[in-house]
């Protein structure tokens, strides 16, 4: 069974995000970039698959050389090889990003594509299921438990108010959610293997995406307002009155 | 003049509130758009979920079920949205950011060719119609513009009132229109069993977080409060990745977003990705034995006691 796993680096969720001076973009200077957690989940369920039906583990990403580090980590976990398309996140939105995505699977004839739910920068959660749509194939987003049997996949979803499963066949386009399971540390072996770990690059050109032109183009970012912090009281009473009285929220 | 197509959503036979925060985005669209809206219900019950609908000032409400259509599956519903969309020569395709409209909604802006906003929270632009919305946990506000003929909308609900009766009595009409699943099938359901306020809708939300041990003190306090205050049970990540309680509780970046009247943030320290889920709550309450936690930072009113302790004493005074 073939694999492939679609990654994004993000910008550290933990830091503070800044605002380039003329607010055009967001500062990158000296920001610290890891994988997107979630995708982390994604390339974790891919090795949990092949470690039981076989098969290899390929992953792709979109963008410039400085993401091979984030590539080699996810090498590092485990994955068998690595496909860098050339290309900046300014340039991209996510339905670029997915007809990209596209033109790899035709390429590769994966099985399963795992993707993350969203990357906690653009928090777009657009990527997997027009990736599914392109493909013309099913998909199950929101993933926290995914059993493949024979030619379909069956998929718990974490949708609101509960649990749903679907039963989908393959290939098929599977996002992942956090409780899909534990993404593993790298290993000390791991790490010194995934530094010999081919990553082919290709350009976005050479996959043969003519259109380019963005569908939705970000214009400006801003800091939302601060909420201003309020008072702190100095007991339940204290707080309930003034919850009766002051807020009247009681 | 422009044709909006919301996409309802209903569960038992009712529209669920989010159909009602998507008819007002709707209509502040329409108003700067010279536009109709159209309604369309797809699924099991449509015609009696229709019916509750017909109020709301829709031109035509648009009605999808039978075979394939019970339970929502992507393909189907995508195909009967492009259906509809050409039935009414919609330019904009409308529904809220829950599980529902994520999965379905950029499946529809694949098939049309048109560009999706996201979590859109407010329309801006003067002449131009421009879109705003969060990125990057609710800490960078964007301002978007959708490049092309047609725009798919997921609307953050919690951003929008539920629309107000508006009188008239919209035309239903139900639609035929072939539903293929390509070999995806349902297989289950697992409900969260509650007589509680759905966690998106509630006036009052309760949320729990990893300051509470496990998960049976977690339901052991949570529960009360939520008993006494008529509260939907919230949580934040730490507390859904230990384990305490389903990700379904989950308030945040990665979770539901929520706006109610009264947040209470019991034993929360206050990620960033937590306020991203709540910060919007008229009124924000939060109880910490730390007082260095940052939840502090946003609350309206904060008390620096034990959990255990306070809610309890909270409780029995209300």
């Amino acid at each position: 069974m073939k694999i492939l796993v679609a990654i994004k680096r993000v910008i550290d969720p933990d830091a503070r995000i800044r605002l380039t001076s003329d607010s055009s973009g967001v500062d990158e200077e000296s920001v610290e970039y890891k994988v997107n957690p979630f995708c982390e989940n994604a390339i974790e369920e891919a090795l949990v698959l092949q470690a039981a039906h076989g098969g290899e583990v390929v992953l792709v990403t979109v963008g410039p050389e400085d993401v091979t580090q984030t590539i080699r980590s996810g090498l590092a976990m485990g994955a068998d090889r690595a496909i860098r398309v050339e290309g900046v996140d300014a340039d991209l939105d996510s339905d670029l990003v997915a007809r990209i995505l596209h033109k790899v699977v035709e390429r590769e004839a994966p099985n399963v594509i795992l993707l993350g739910k969203q990357a906690v920068d653009g928090d777009n959660n657009q990527v997997g299921q027009l990736l599914a749509q392109y493909m013309d194939c099913s998909q199950a987003c929101f993933a926290s438990e995914v059993v493949v049997e024979g030619e379909q996949a069956k998929v718990t979803r974490e949708v609101d108010g509960g649990l749903e499963t679907i039963s989908i066949p393959l290939p098929a386009v599977i996002t992942a959610d956090l409780r899909l399971n534990e993404p593993r540390y790298a290993s000390l072996p791991g790490i010194m293997k995934a530094k010999r770990k081919p990553i082919d690059v290709l350009t976005i050109e050479e996959l043969g995406v003519t259109d380019t032109a963005l569908k939705i183009e970000v214009l400006s970012l801003e800091l939302p307002p601060a909420r201003q912090a309020g008072s702190m009281v100095e007991s339940v009473d204290d707080l309930l009155d003034k919850l009766k009285n002051e807020a009247r929220v009681l | 003049m422009s044709t909006i197509l919301v996409i309802a959503e209903h569960q038992d036979g009712a529209p669920k509130k989010s159909t009602l925060q998507s008819i007002e985005f709707a209509r502040q669209l329409a108003s700067r758009t010279s536009g109709s809206i159209h309604l369309a219900v797809i699924g099991s019950g449509a015609s009696t979920v229709a019916s509750a609908l017909t109020g709301y000032g829709a031109q035509a409400i648009y009605t999808v079920e039978g075979a394939g259509l019970e339970k929502y599956l992507a393909q189907p519903y995508t195909g009967v949205v492009q259906g509809l969309i050409e039935a009414s020569g919609a330019t904009y395709v409308v529904a809220t950011s829950g599980t529902f409209g994520k999965d379905l909604l950029p499946r529809v802006a694949g098939a049309q060719g048109w560009g999706m906003v996201a979590d859109c929270t407010a329309l801006a632009g003067d002449a131009e119609l421009l879109y705003k919305r969060p990125m990057y946990a609710g800490n960078i506000l964007a301002t978007v513009r959708c490049t092309t003929p047609g725009t798919v909308i997921a609307i953050r609900a919690s951003e929008f009132d539920a629309a107000a009766e508006s009188g008239g009595a919209s035309p239903v009409q139900a639609v035929e229109l072939a539903a293929d699943a390509a070999g995806s099938s349902f297989v289950g359901f697992e409900g969260v069993e509650s007589e509680r306020p759905d966690l998106g809708e509630a006036e009052v939300v309760v949320a729990g977080g990893r300051g509470l041990k496990d998960g049976e003190n977690f339901f052991a306090v949570m529960n009360p409060m939520a008993d006494a205050l008529g509260a939907a049970i919230g949580a934040s990540r730490a507390a859904v990745d230990s384990g305490f309680c389903p990700n379904d509780m989950q308030v945040g970046q990665t979770g539901k977003v929520v706006a109610p009247g009264l947040y209470f943030a019991v034993a929360i320290s206050g990620a960033i990705q937590h306020l991203a889920g709540m910060k919007n709550s008229k009124c924000i309450v939060a109880i910490n034995k730390d007082p260095e936690a940052p939840i502090f930072q946003v609350s309206d009113y904060g008390l620096v006691a034990d959990a255990f302790k306070a809610v309890p004493e909270l409780i029995e005074k209300l």
